[in-house]
């Protein structure tokens, strides 16, 4: 499900409703990927489906948070509720979904 | 004629280029470019004028970045550059090829890849990882890398690839299947009656001279080699160099029997130019013989590197040759290396030299 900022009501009235959240990107996947946002809000119920609605809207940013494994990268961190979490990690109405860069370079 | 030359130069912190006229008397730097990601190798397509930047960043990945304004402004992807689910993934990319409207790839852990739309997704070119060689294949220093590309001129379906260290492999098919071409170089690192096996060499780089696709030379972790016959045998020319080791080798444009290399003092002697005197060896016989080039080049307490893809010629006459250091320097002769200057200094360490010769 792509990202989107307007109501979290599904189309059809018969499918159960989304979780709505907000994921928080880092400030240098936005250099990555101009016209993106920092505050993302849309609808998924696991941080894997989050980051396939991100991807969604900006095609390629799913392979900076995730690598084939397929699991978060390494020197990635994601956070809901302030645990880390991984992409399994269900999402529930108005988390806040905060992807990182953690320690690395040189 | 010629209008305008670039130096292309791959960093640990991102993409440089240095652009002059066609008599190379001045340099403008521009850059970093690509968010200062690590490159491992920045090529430019002649036919389109493309500059490609391969690479892996620590945090997002490997990605090919591309700029079509000559690196005004660049974009990124790697759709498809990916091993199946499960496998160990792509840590970075390392080498670059165009070859006939596509573009090649290699990658660590070791893996090719093609693109024939310009570098925007990527095939796995499954067929080299296929080989039953590949559960043997073991990492070199700088980890399990096919760094080596080399298209045949006219012949798309052949390719000769290196990767350290599994050795030279060569596909007469597009890369459906492949088949090893270590003949003749050795292992100095295994037991004496193990050392020239048919594959699991430590190729440093593949090259081919002009004009002559089955004359090809490598420098080897353990000695440097010409073979005249695709890989098929190759032959030790480093009588007459100071060791037998080191990493780069460029061709000259026009002339086959003409090779630039930079030993080093050995492999487990700190790696450095030896004796702590910089100097580029160039043969004009195919490596008969050899001459240090040092005219120009800073001849005391040098401690500096040059690594497998820092070193290129352009295609003017006289051709210029160039080469980047692990410490930031940037060297270039406008006279086939009789002279030398320092273009560039304090950069990161530089990872690949290319050049591109823009026509007016």
């Amino acid at each position: 499900m792509a990202a989107r900022s307007g109501s979290s009501e599904p189309d059809d009235p018969c499918e159960p409703a989304l979780p709505f959240v907000v994921v928080t990107l880092p400030a240098a996947l936005l250099t990555l990927f101009p016209g993106c946002k920092r505050r993302v809000e849309l609808s998924a119920a696991s941080v894997g489906t989050a980051i396939d609605a991100l991807n969604a809207s900006w095609p390629g940013m799913r392979d900076r948070i995730c690598d084939s494994t397929p699991r978060i990268r390494r020197h990635i961190n994601v956070f809901v509720a302030g645990e880390r979490a991984t992409l399994q990690t269900r999402l529930t109405q108005g988390a806040e979904v905060l992807i990182m860069t953690a320690i690395s370079g040189g | 004629m010629a209008k305008q030359i670039l130096i292309l130069v791959g960093s640990k912190k991102g993409a440089f280029t240095l652009t002059s006229g066609p008599q190379r008397r001045s340099w403008e730097l521009r850059g970093p470019f690509c968010e200062a990601w690590p490159l491992n190798h920045v090529v430019a397509d002649p036919e389109t004028g493309t500059i490609y930047a391969g690479g892996g960043n620590e945090w997002f990945g490997p990605a090919v970045w591309q700029s079509k304004d000559l690196g005004a402004t660049w974009t990124h992807s790697s759709e498809g550059l990916a091993y199946q689910a499960g496998e160990t993934p792509i840590k970075s990319v390392w080498s670059l090829a165009p070859s006939a409207g596509a573009l090649y790839a290699g990658v660590e852990p070791a893996g090719l890849f093609r693109s024939n739309d310009g570098g925007q997704s990527w095939q796995h070119v499954a067929g080299l990882r296929e080989h039953p060689s590949r559960p043997n294949w073991q990492p070199g220093g700088g980890g399990l890398i096919l760094h080596s590309l080399v298209p045949h001129p006219t012949d798309a379906s052949q390719l000769w690839i290196g990767i350290s260290a599994a050795g030279v492999f060569h596909t007469a098919d597009g890369g459906a299947t492949w088949a090893p071409r270590n003949q003749g170089t050795r292992c100095d690192y295994l037991p004496e009656e193990q050392r020239y096996p048919e594959y699991g060499q430590c190729v440093h780089c593949v090259v081919m001279a002009a004009g002559m696709p089955d004359r090809l030379y490598q420098q080897n972790h353990c000695g440097m080699y010409r073979s005249d016959s695709g890989g098929q045998h190759w032959d030790s020319i480093e009588q007459g160099l100071p060791s037998t080791f080191g990493f780069p080798a460029a061709v000259h444009p026009r002339d086959p029997a003409t090779l630039y290399l930079v030993p080093l003092n050995g492999d487990i002697a700190g790696r450095y130019v030896p004796d702590g005197r910089a100097a580029v060896w160039r043969t004009r016989d195919a490596g008969a013989s050899w001459q240090a080039l040092r005219h120009g080049l800073p001849q005391q307490n040098i401690f500096f590197g040059v690594l497998r893809q820092a070193m290129a010629t352009d295609r003017l006459d006289p051709a210029g040759i160039y080469f980047g250091t692990n410490t930031g320097s940037l060297f270039a002769s406008a006279d086939e290396g009789d002279s030398w200057d320092c273009i560039a200094q304090h950069l990161p360490p530089i990872h690949s030299v290319e050049t591109l010769v823009i026509e007016a």
